[in-house]
């Protein structure tokens, strides 16, 4: 039992990695109906900044309050740079045909991966200790203080999230966008600037996941976003796309159900449990957990 | 407009040149291939082995050459990867034109490049792969180091014969050839002395996080663990079975032989065994030679890796030199012929499966130091 409990939650401490990168996928799908799959080397490139930021920040005890400071610098240069994608990659050839966004997108992926080796080398590299650490007990279950950061950390920024979506309004004004754009246009919302947010607060939560990824592990690599990247596209998918509690929820389910594959079968099977559930939801439920069914717009 | 037809022609000109510049070589210096991984999750091993291969050619040149020439060795990177190191040696083959090759460390991609070898008639030697099915490619693949059945053997007496231990969890790489190999090899040699195998789990190569397959480990109580991996995962291995609240010792291979695992592991290594091709506190002459030339040349100790490069580049120039030509295979008959070759790793012995018999040690992790245990030779010598 306390076995079970363990994996309960090293699966939930992996889940809510996930779901802070499936946050990204679904948001910019909810505006731009645009698979983004650069989003797993945002994600990638936030775990590099927060690495060259601790190492900036080395020399000091390992404390709280430059945990905070790696950790919102690299939130801040992963919003710039996804940013910087959305205009320069994304805008240009958004009135193009959806094929022509996609494969933008996968060359986006793929310009970022092989930059980032050049740049960082493909050699891995290891997170230093941000936070001082502490085991606690439960019974028989560990919990390490990397893990409760990441699950404390990712739930309130999830929470955080909510609250901008549902009670600002931007957030309303990103609804109206993934509502129906043109018409938002006509409205007065100023589609750009609200798709650029959009990008920019998916892009930092996934920055977030990569600092959290390294305190956690604490090896990364220039091509740790694939594999991340696409496991969290699963969990959105699995939520349901576009839908925000969807994407939490496809996450836990993903990460959990990962651990538990890898602990009572297999280490194989740990990849073919995230695909293998994307082809069940797609042929079963394809909207999604929690997605509603669209009719194809015409 | 003229600028342009110009600027194209000039274009397919450099193209075509390319190819004929790059066919020198065979005059006045011997080319020897060499593909490794200088970049990648096992950076060290790659590069390590290059300083090495440089070190003995550079020797072997200011002592006046290998057949009158000078040997010059021409390296490419695999990134660590299999399908880099195919790559890789068909470039050095059919582009650098190498007369024998050197490489790899790791069994997966030695076994990726070993075919192409040995359809071109390149010897191949490899330093430090020690899987059995490397040499079983062909007879123009060699090796200087031991095979792992007797490795993994080594790994159980560890835990038998120092740990006094009875139960045992393994981890392996399902994607290693050299892990699987040392995992099937111990399980035999451990239940043979009378153990237990309380626990087997797996990983990939390239993964981050085992609290899943650790957790499953810890709730079957061994007594100690064989993690038969490279460094970058049993480092990373080794803190998360600690924060994990797992204190036994692990135990691994020569895949743990690296200045890195210390710096990722830590103190969660110390108390941990693995067994080796060499020893720096080895007091013969041979090796505080080696290790001081090394030390004095690239200012770092050299690891096993380095050694066994080392050796495997001195094995051969000595072929060559006996051989006479650097023909291919003029050279495989005289690699085959190796017989009480001094080498720094010890004495070396080509058998007629083209490996190489010799001993190996024990090394234990204490604080960052390998400290060296005792010497186990293979049986049946």
């Amino acid at each position: 039992m306390t076995t079970f409990l363990q994996q309960l939650v090293n699966g939930i401490s992996l889940g809510s990695i996930y779901a802070l990168i499936a946050l990204g996928y679904t948001m910019v799908y909810g505006v731009l109906r645009l698979i983004n799959f650069a989003h797993g080397d945002v994600y990638m490139l936030g775990a590099y900044a927060g690495y060259y930021l601790s190492r900036k920040l080395k020399g000091d005890e390992p404390s709280l309050a430059s945990a905070l400071l790696v950790m919102l610098g690299a939130m801040l240069t992963c919003a710039l740079v996804g940013v910087i994608i959305e205009r320069f990659a994304y805008r240009p050839v958004r009135r193009a045909a959806r094929l022509t966004l996609l494969i933008m997108a996968i060359g986006v992926s793929l310009f970022i991966e092989n930059a980032a080796q050049l740049v960082f080398g493909p050699d891995p590299k290891f997170f230093p200790s941000l936070a001082p650490r502490a085991d606690f007990r439960v019974g028989g279950v560990r919990l390490t203080s990397e893990q409760l950061t990441v699950i404390a950390v990712s739930f309130l920024l999830m929470l955080l999230l909510r609250f901008f979506i549902l009670k600002t309004r931007t957030g309303k004004a990103m609804r109206a966008v993934s509502f129906y754009l043109d018409t938002a246009k006509l409205m007065g919302i100023s589609t750009d600037k609200i798709i650029a947010i959009t990008f920019a607060l998916g892009s930092a939560l996934a920055a977030a996941a990569g600092v959290l990824i390294g305190m956690q592990i604490p090896k990364i690599d220039p091509l740790m976003g694939i594999l991340y990247g696409l496991k969290a596209f699963v969990a959105a998918v699995l939520g349901g796309i576009g839908n925000v509690p969807g994407a939490v929820i496809g996450g836990l389910l993903i990460g959990t159900s990962e651990v538990m594959v890898v602990g009572y079968l297999s280490s194989t099977f740990r990849d073919a449990i995230a695909f293998g559930i994307l082809i069940l939801v797609l042929l079963l439920r394809p909207q999604g957990i929690l997605g509603r069914a669209q009719k194809e717009k015409v | 407009m003229k600028s342009r037809v110009l600027r194209a022609g000039l274009l397919i000109a450099a193209v075509v040149a390319f190819p004929i510049a790059c066919r020198r070589g065979g005059g006045d210096e011997i080319l020897v291939g060499e593909y490794g991984s200088l970049t990648g999750t096992t950076a060290t091993f790659g590069q390590s082995t290059n300083n090495a291969i440089q070190m003995a050619f550079d020797e072997i040149n200011s002592a006046g050459g290998l057949l009158g020439k000078k040997v010059r060795v021409a390296v490419e990177d695999d990134q660590s990867k299999p399908e880099e190191a195919a790559t890789a040696v068909t470039k050095l083959i059919n582009q650098n034109h190498v007369v024998a090759m050197l490489g790899e460390v790791s069994s997966s991609r030695s076994l990726a490049a070993a075919p192409i070898c040995q359809a071109n008639g390149v010897p191949m030697i490899s330093p430090s792969s020690t899987n059995p099915r490397v040499t079983q490619v062909g007879d123009y693949i060699f090796r200087v180091c031991f095979i792992d059945p007797f490795q993994a053997e080594v790994g159980a007496r560890i835990a038998w014969e120092i740990l006094k231990v009875k139960k045992v969890a393994i981890l392996s790489d399902v994607r290693n050839d050299y892990s699987v190999g040392l995992q099937t090899f111990f399980r035999q040699h451990f239940k043979g002395f009378g153990g237990e195998i309380v626990a087997e789990q797996s990983y990939s190569e390239g993964d981050s996080d085992f609290r899943a397959q650790l957790t499953q480990i810890k709730s079957a109580n061994p007594e100690a663990i064989y993690v038969p991996g490279y460094y970058t995962e049993v480092a990373t291995i080794a803190r998360q079975a600690r924060e994990l609240g797992i204190a036994v010792p692990l135990i691994g291979g020569d895949g743990w032989d690296s200045p890195r695992l210390w710096e990722i592991g830590g103190e969660a290594l110390n108390g941990c065994y693995f067994s080796n091709h060499y020893s720096v506190d080895d007091p013969s002459p041979a090796v505080q030679k080696f290790v001081a030339d090394y030390k004095k040349r690239y200012n770092q100790t050299p690891d096993a890796l380095a050694a066994l490069g080392y050796d495997a580049a001195r094995i051969l120039a000595d072929a060559m030199k006996r051989a006479g030509t650097t023909k291919g295979d003029k050279v495989r008959n005289a690699l085959l012929a190796t017989k009480d070759f001094p080498g720094v790793t010890g004495t070396i012995t080509i058998n007629k499966e083209r490996n190489a018999v010799k001993p190996a040690v024990v090394l234990k992790i204490e604080n960052g130091k390998f400290v060296y245990m005792t010497t186990v030779k293979p049986t049946g010598t």
